[in-house]
């Protein structure tokens, strides 16, 4: 047997299992298959049930959210339409233990963490990786938009942006490492949003008027603070995210807050203050559990480090390239040093200032299509 | 692909001599059987005759049985049916830890309503020492229930002691029998149980029908509301084609028990043995002696179940993890936990069942297929690796 494909339920990995299902069918072996569909049960949506609200229902099922019966039912349904093999697995441990966990942890250390790139790296192109090599495929397919290509002339691998510049999803997969993309496929890699949607339609998938889902997948309501305050509820760990001070950059007191992990650099609203210009969040200071606001120029930095840097084109320590930097995935990203450190750590100086460095979000490193690297911002300097 | 299926706990395939018993009563005996009329009585006739044949496979009077939708309601009905009756300060039920969930959880109802339930523990056997039943016993208890042979590791349960200490102190004893009704003798008599409930489809019988057995004198609170059906036990159009079934099924597990068994004994052994002689760091669970001849439950250090299962299935064999996940969220089991797994134990575990279609060539299959499937799983595995290989580096690296 060849390749799992993961399967969320939805148009992007229903239409990429398409792709392969009729790729291989002409190969049908008596013996074992060549492609088995997989869906990752990640998170219960019951273990807190108070998130799960009106739409809800007695039942407590949320639906268009991560591991919903609805999205299992949906994927289990386009296999079946296309004759392959499907299972779910259960990967509910790892999931909390490497994506759920670190996503409260870091707000609670004044990050903004970005969760969909963690669970790629320990979830998808790990775990998932590994389960399918158990049972027996050798390589796995998703559908994200990116691509990979393998250098004819050092055998690298690289990843590439998709070529729909609008659902690019590289950015994510920056922590791939050559060992992922070698037994990885990206089936949409090569194709816009309208092109797979109607290929959806062509095929008569269960799932092509399916709505895409918007947010991270773990998080019913669409917030986040309610999810992190559920969480520490649960673990009786709501001690951890205390009151503290609101501080001018000059280090006045100007208010309260009920939380650090509430406030996000750039972030204007909540501030509960009314004073002359505009507000924003500057930084987030957990050692004396503070938020730094300021006005909007103090946004504006060039310089920070990155750390757990992952090179898909290696870079020694001490050398620097040119790239373009994304800073968030919807930064349009801009040129930039960027130097790299010992111990997977990186320098990055900005060519031009940028708005809002976070700290938790990911830096990613490109050279046009390619990318090059990325690592978690780790300090602004 | 040639398919081989190890999962006759889940449920067993229905025998084609009692698909040809149903067969009339799918088609031209369709009468209601309560009606007065010809169509009603041909099907009551099916009906009668269906519990005759229950009632010998148990040593029971046919008046003795009721018929039901299948062994939860069975549970249902026989555990809330006693304890609902019962005098208000009679309210202290005691069962195992090793139930199945339509035990315990019409159990854990019954405590939301306030009354007392102690699930008594049970060692690695997997078998409850009676003396610990006797010790949870009170003044007020109405009612124990002991499965007689538990689904996932097969055990065998001494119900006749429990009988015995149960018609002394003049209380209740239900038995979920289920995965011991058609594999091993069953007399409740000799158990001494007042409540007994099967499951067809566990014995080569359709799905959607079972019975509880009801000693006479027992004073029951019916658990649905309705007609007068089953001497007003049980109401609800029967599903005639169904409780036929059942009984065709009864009466085939009958007449073939002691050679059936023999037979599946010599099947499950030979399996067994094999996995252990061909597959290193295995272990069985529980007692290998008290055991119904059709399971073997076995721990596989450093995989995971869930991957065993759906390697072996895109293989053509199917067996389970005897874990429930079909709701969307997975907890070791609670028989595994209970005989003192450790919760990856407990996830690394498979059961074989074995029932009366599996044969020679389908234990060949399987000992030729598993240890290669188990050493591919243990290759990729990162536990497997960090013992196995200690010294030499982790495969995957940052590039």
């Amino acid at each position: 047997m060849s390749i799992a494909i993961a399967m969320s339920g939805g148009v992007d990995s229903s239409t990429a299992a398409a792709l392969l299902a009729e790729n291989n069918s002409a190969n049908t072996s008596s013996s074992s298959p060549e492609v088995v569909g997989l869906t990752m049960q990640l998170w219960n949506q019951r273990r807190l049930p108070q998130l799960l609200g009106e739409e809800a229902g007695e039942g407590g099922h949320a639906s268009g959210r991560c591991c919903s019966l609805d999205d299992v039912y949906d994927a289990r349904a386009v296999a079946n339409f296309l004759n392959i093999p499907y299972y779910v697995i259960n990967l509910e441990k790892q999931f909390e233990e490497t994506v759920v966990r670190p996503f409260v942890e870091g707000y609670l250390a004044g990050e903004t963490p970005i969760p969909c790139s963690h669970c790629n790296t320990e979830i998808k192109f790990a775990q998932f990786l590994t389960t399918a090599r158990q049972i027996g495929a050798e390589r796995i397919a998703t559908g994200h938009y990116a691509r990979i290509r393998r250098d004819p002339q050092t055998g690298r691998y690289q990843l590439l942006r998709g070529v729909d510049r609008s659902k690019d999803q590289a950015y994510f997969l920056a922590g791939l490492t050559q060992e992922q993309l070698a037994r990885t496929e990206f089936p949409l890699g090569g194709m816009t949003k309208q092109e797979v949607r109607a290929l959806a339609r062509a095929r008569r998938l269960p799932v092509a008027e399916k709505p895409d889902s918007q947010e991270i997948c773990f998080v019913p309501t669409g917030s986040y603070r309610q999810f992190i305050d559920a969480y520490l509820a649960e673990q009786q760990r709501q001690s951890e995210s205390p009151a503290g001070e609101v501080v001018s950059t000059d280090g006045r007191v100007l208010g309260e807050h009920h939380g650090i992990q509430n406030f996000t650099v750039g972030q204007r609203k909540g501030l509960g203050m009314a004073v002359g210009a505009p507000l924003y969040v500057i930084a987030l200071d957990p050692a004396k559990n503070r938020v730094v606001v300021g006005e909007d120029r103090d946004l504006f930095r060039s310089r920070f480090r990155v750390r757990e840097v992952n090179w898909i084109r290696p870079l020694a320590a001490g050398d620097a390239v040119e790239a373009h930097v994304k800073i968030r995935h919807n930064h349009p990203g801009a040129a930039a040093r960027v130097e790299a450190d010992a111990d997977s750590e990186a320098f990055i100086e900005f060519v031009e200032p940028q708005r809002a460095i976070t700290p938790g979000q990911a830096a990613v490193f490109y050279d046009g299509d390619e990318v090059v690297g990325g690592g978690w911002i780790s300090q602004i300097l | 692909m040639n398919r081989v299926y190890f999962d006759n706990n889940a449920t067993t395939p229905l025998a084609p001599e009692v698909f040809e018993a149903m067969r009339p009563y799918l088609l031209e005996d369709y009468g209601n059987a309560s009606s007065i009329h010809w169509f009603g009585q041909r099907a009551k006739a099916g009906v009668e005759k269906a519990r005759e044949q229950v009632a010998r496979l148990l040593n029971a009077r046919a008046s003795e049985i009721v018929f039901t939708s299948g062994g939860t309601e069975s549970d249902n009905a026989a555990i809330l049916g006693i304890v609902e009756a019962a005098r208000a300060e009679r309210k202290h039920v005691v069962t195992t830890a090793i139930e199945h969930p339509a035990v315990l959880s019409t159990a854990k109802a019954l405590e939301k309503r306030g009354v007392n339930v102690t699930y008594v523990r049970v060692g690695a056997s997997g078998v409850v020492d009676p003396a610990d039943v006797a010790a949870a016993l009170r003044p007020e208890t109405v009612l124990i229930s002991v499965m007689h042979a538990n689904n996932e590791l097969g055990t065998i349960q001494p119900l006749e002691e429990i009988g015995r200490m149960a018609r002394e102190r003049d209380i209740y004893f239900h038995t979920d029998a289920v995965q011991s009704v058609g594999k091993i003798p069953v007399d409740v008599e000799k158990l001494g149980v007042d409540l007994l409930a099967l499951s067809a489809h566990k014995l080569n019988g359709p799905k959607g029908v079972g019975a509880l057995y009801v000693r006479k004198g027992t004073i029951l609170r019916t658990l649905l509301h309705g007609g007068h059906h089953e001497r007003d036990r049980r109401p609800g159009t029967e599903n005639v084609a169904g409780i036929v079934g059942l009984g065709s099924a009864a009466e085939i597990a009958r007449a073939h028990l002691a050679e059936e068994h023999a037979r599946v004994a010599a099947l499950r052994d030979r399996l067994e043995a094999g996995i252990l002689s061909g597959v290193p760091r295995v272990v069985v669970n529980g007692d290998r002696t008290h055991r119904v001849p059709t399971t073997t439950n076995l721990t596989f250090d450093y995989i995971e179940g869930e991957g065993l299962v759906i390697a072996m299935d895109l293989r053509g064999i199917a067996c389970s993890t005897g874990s429930a996940c079909s709701s969307g969220s997975l907890e070791p089991s609670h028989v595994l936990s209970a005989i003192g797994l450790r919760p990856e134990q407990a996830r690394a575990s498979i059961r074989f069942s074995l029932g009366r279609f599996n044969t020679d060539e389908d234990v060949d299959t399987a000992l030729r297929t598993l240890p290669g499937v188990v050493e591919q799983l243990r290759a990729v595995s990162p536990h497997y690796r960090k013992e196995a290989v200690s010294s030499q580096p982790s495969a995957v690296s940052k590039s």
